[in-house]
């Protein structure tokens, strides 16, 4: 294997593990004001994210560096051609975890409320907002020949022109499939990692979840049937695998295999974002206006020199950082529960 | 336009980081200092002292990450073709960074702070150091990334492409500038983080809320454990400040000299210097205009600049002229000079201000010299400074102006970046680059006003609610993470909220199975 595909396997590594473990956190950033009735409630669903949700938002830091120094072009392409929507991101998920960082230390009850409810909102527009995005990874952006999305003169038209690829059914699509597997995802957790009444809400929240991702898998297998050719086959599979995993998930919830639950849903959604960075083969950013313009691994590369100085440092820092987030997940395995402490 | 935004939003981002990172060895000192110490009150007032900083540097690296976040993206979404050419060479320092060292700080931070009673001691001690190294390891890069743009090494131009090609990243790391500032912004950092803990516990210690059991006499508060804790603190961050303040001061004469040797235009600017000068004075202070023409009035220390510049009295300094016309042979015509005002007067504010916010830590360490009262006469008597020109009133007053004090490492912080980014216009990399040419050609003069006017704002809320909840918890009683409660985040008992050791302890707890998240 070259460089390049290495480095592709990492970038897609990267986007994985973000979405997979930033999506639970989400997922419990919303739920929290479903399944906590009290504020010792909400308090102890907030406690399961409460050491991960940081190292876990540092996939997405590293998902983009590396995607910088790998492919400096696909970078470039994909920040500057989706400019507001990622502004959009990076104040959803600054406001997110300032709530939530800022939440407990403060004890009074309207300031805690004001950051669950804040927590909430990013969390659930912040899904979405990637979900939507994920689509443009797969249908593309205007690119032209300087590897840019160019706007017509015009206040209106120079706002619309990273807006744009979001407003399309793809689009929709995705943020409704991304924040209801961030929902799955995320009472999977909250199933794992409490006792008492968050445990047994969290439990109904996963069935609905489950059921709703079936309804997806469904959608899409049902566009790859009306289709034709090898995208819907691919389509076809994809939707009857994401249907049947739902169904092993809430199966799972039933029976009390929380752990079995959670890991299928984690692997769900590690399978989605797969299937998507795949999606055009060696295309990592399709132009929409001529084919011929579109980025693809080897074009976007960086050169053989930057990528041998990469490896060397990613071959210390990855497994490092995979196995002290593990150790970081065993320290803090032990179930939160909701019960007040006495007061001493 | 992007150039203002990208200002703001890094400036804003600046603020945060130094302090994440000097409160960051703060707190793991302090954390050290309690469990190597035998006695044992001592060891509860450090183990009480590390919480509260630990909190500051929990709440100000929130800040810090989503800021730093805005930055990561700001790389592709306002300048993608400055990406685009030096992806190969700027990629891999913010990867690294991201790899090696952020990782490193949000997992352990997350450890350490959750850990008090998961962890036997001496790990989770280690926790927090993992933490201060990761951020200094973050610096280092990221200062690296920004050395190459003041002056850019270890690089070669691709015929082809056009494009620079990293050639060495030994050479890109000990870039001479890269040598200079990492010591000077870490001691500037210093300062910022001193100067929080001296506000913090002075205003405590002689003027906030008394804590719980020394409330009414002023004899009772001097005895009482957190007061003297509140009083440790104020002088830690004094001692931090002074000694980032000299640090600052010798390791900015040392980054002055490479930067007359790599960037004298910068230089001559910082100075206002037209005409290449002999034994050249360091203006101190310049009434009337900047353009050239003669100054209205202008104080002037003779032979200083070169001095500061070279290392010798008699040495030659490039005046601004003489640049402006080597540079239009070397690099082809167009104007080579930044903003002289903005130039000039930033390198002076954020060396007086600097300076004074050294000074005003030192008399503090003086007024509170072995646990003297600052208001008693005996302390406030200066040795050159009589009674009457030090009263008590002024005392006082300085007293409760004492919390505002970061503003002054902040604000100097601030215009030694404004001058380093602003005095190297019109490059983008130094020699390589010019701004103009580095923003993304896609971008729309819509967005750029819209992303601008979104994030100050959000920030401007960000700053608020960061001010609040400091002042919030340092408001609060000192509580003690191993004990009290059991709770390092809410010391109101009853509060099970964040980080309580699961109440059932003592029954058997249901072995969860172990979090798979691969």
């Amino acid at each position: 294997m070259d460089l390049v595909t290495v480095w592709f396997a990492l970038v897609v590594l990267c986007w994985v593990l973000f979405f997979t473990l930033e999506g639970f956190d989400f997922g419990v950033g919303v739920l929290t004001p479903f399944v906590g009735r009290d504020e010792h409630e909400r308090g102890a669903a907030l406690k399961t994210i409460g050491p991960f949700w940081d190292g876990n938002e540092v996939w997405l830091v590293a998902a983009i560096g590396v995607t910088y120094a790998a492919f400096p072009a696909w970078y470039a392409a994909l920040l500057s051609g989706t400019y507001l929507p990622m502004v959009g991101v990076l104040l959803l998920l600054a406001g997110r975890g300032v709530a939530l960082e800022f939440r407990a230390k403060h004890s009074d009850p309207v300031w805690r409320r004001r950051c669950e409810v804040v927590l909430a909102l990013c969390s659930a527009g912040v899904v979405a907002l990637w979900g939507a995005l994920l689509s443009v990874f797969v249908r593309g952006l205007a690119l032209g020949a300087d590897g840019e999305v160019v706007a017509q003169p015009g206040l209106a038209s120079g706002l619309a022109r990273t807006v744009a690829p979001l407003l399309t059914p793809e689009a929709a699509f995705g943020a409704v499939a991304a924040l209801v597997l961030s929902l799955l995802l995320g009472a999977a957790f909250l199933a794992l990692r409490t006792t008492g009444p968050v445990r047994v809400r969290a439990h109904r929240v996963a069935a609905g979840a489950a059921a709703a991702v079936v309804g997806l898998g469904a959608v899409v297998a049902v566009v790859g049937l009306t289709g034709a050719g090898a995208v819907s086959t691919g389509l076809v599979a994809l939707g009857a695998l994401v249907a049947g995993a739902a169904v092993v998930v809430a199966l799972a919830v039933r029976l009390g295999r929380e752990g079995s639950a959670f890991t299928v849903a984690s692997l769900l959604v590690a399978g989605v974002v797969v299937a998507v960075l795949l999606a055009n083969g060696d295309v990592v950013l399709p132009s929409t206006l001529d084919p011929a313009l579109s980025l693809t691994r080897e074009g976007a590369a960086a050169t053989p020199a930057a990528l041998r100085l990469i490896t060397a440092f990613g071959v210390v820092a990855v497994p490092g950082v995979v196995v002290y987030q593990v150790w970081s997940y065993w320290v803090f395995r032990r179930r939160v529960t909701s019960e007040r402490v006495a007061t001493a | 336009m992007t150039r203002l935004q990208f200002a703001v939003v890094t400036i804003y981002h600046y603020l945060f980081v130094p302090l994440s990172i000097s409160l960051a060895s703060l707190t793991a000192g302090l954390q050290t200092a309690s469990v190597l110490t035998r006695d044992p009150a001592r060891a509860q007032r450090l183990r009480r002292s590390t919480l509260l900083v630990g909190k500051l540097l929990l709440v100000t690296f929130a800040v810090g990450v989503v800021t730093g976040l805005v930055q990561e993206f700001q790389f592709g979404m306002g300048w993608s073709a400055f990406a685009r050419f030096y992806g190969d060479v700027f990629g891999p320092t913010l990867a690294i960074e991201g790899m090696l060292a952020f990782f490193l700080e949000a997992t352990f931070l997350g450890l350490w702070f959750f850990g008090w009673d998961r962890l036997p001691r001496l790990v989770h001690l280690a926790t927090i150091w993992v933490v201060a190294v990761g951020t200094l390891i973050s610096a280092y890069v990221i200062l690296g990334a920004n050395s190459f743009m003041q002056h850019p090494v270890a690089y070669g131009l691709d015929p082809v492409t056009g494009r620079a090609q990293l050639t060495s990243f030994t050479e890109l790391m000990t870039n001479p500038v890269l040598l200079a500032t990492f010591p000077h912004t870490v001691a500037g950092a210093a300062m910022l983080g001193g100067a929080l803990l001296l506000s913090v516990g002075s205003w405590r210690r002689w003027i906030g809320p008394a804590p719980a059991g020394a409330a009414g006499s002023p004899e009772a508060r001097s005895v009482d454990p957190d007061q003297r804790a509140f009083a440790g603190i104020a002088r830690l961050g004094a001692w931090t400040t002074v000694a980032g303040g000299l640090a600052t001061a010798l390791t900015g004469d040392v980054l002055g000299k490479v930067m007359t040797s790599v960037q004298p235009m910068k230089m001559a600017a910082a100075e206002a210097l037209y005409t290449t000068t002999t034994g050249a004075p360091f203006s101190l202070l310049t009434i009337g205009s900047l353009d050239g023409s003669r100054p209205l009035f202008s104080l002037e220390l003779p032979y200083l600049l070169s001095f500061l510049a070279t290392g010798e009295f008699h040495s030659t300094v490039q005046g601004i002229d003489d640049l402006q016309a080597q540079y239009t042979q070397t690099y082809g015509p167009g104007d080579y000079v930044p903003v002289i005002p903005l130039a000039y007067w930033s390198f002076r504010a954020m060396i007086t201000i600097g300076l004074l916010a050294a000074l005003v830590a030192g008399v503090y360490l003086w007024l509170t010299r072995s646990g003297l009262d600052p208001r008693e006469p005996r302390a406030s008597a200066l040795p050159f400074m009589s009674q009457r020109l030090f009263p008590r009133p002024l005392v006082q007053l300085s007293l409760r102006m004492l919390p505002t004090l970061p503003l002054l490492p902040a604000a100097a912080g601030t215009a030694g970046w404004v001058f380093t980014e602003t005095a190297r216009q019109p490059w983008l990399a130094f020699g390589l680059t010019l701004t103009r040419d580095g923003v993304s050609p896609g971008l729309t003069a819509g967005e750029a006003w819209l992303s601008l006017a979104a994030f100050t704002a959000v920030y401007g809320v960000l700053a608020v609610v960061w001010l609040r909840l400091v002042k919030h918890l340092v408001g609060q009683d000192l509580a003690d993470p191993a004990t009290a409660t059991g709770s390092p985040v809410v010391p109101l008992p009853g509060d099970d909220d964040e980080a309580a050791p699961t109440p059932d302890r003592g029954r058997p707890v249901q072995p969860a199975a172990p979090v798979t998240t691969f």
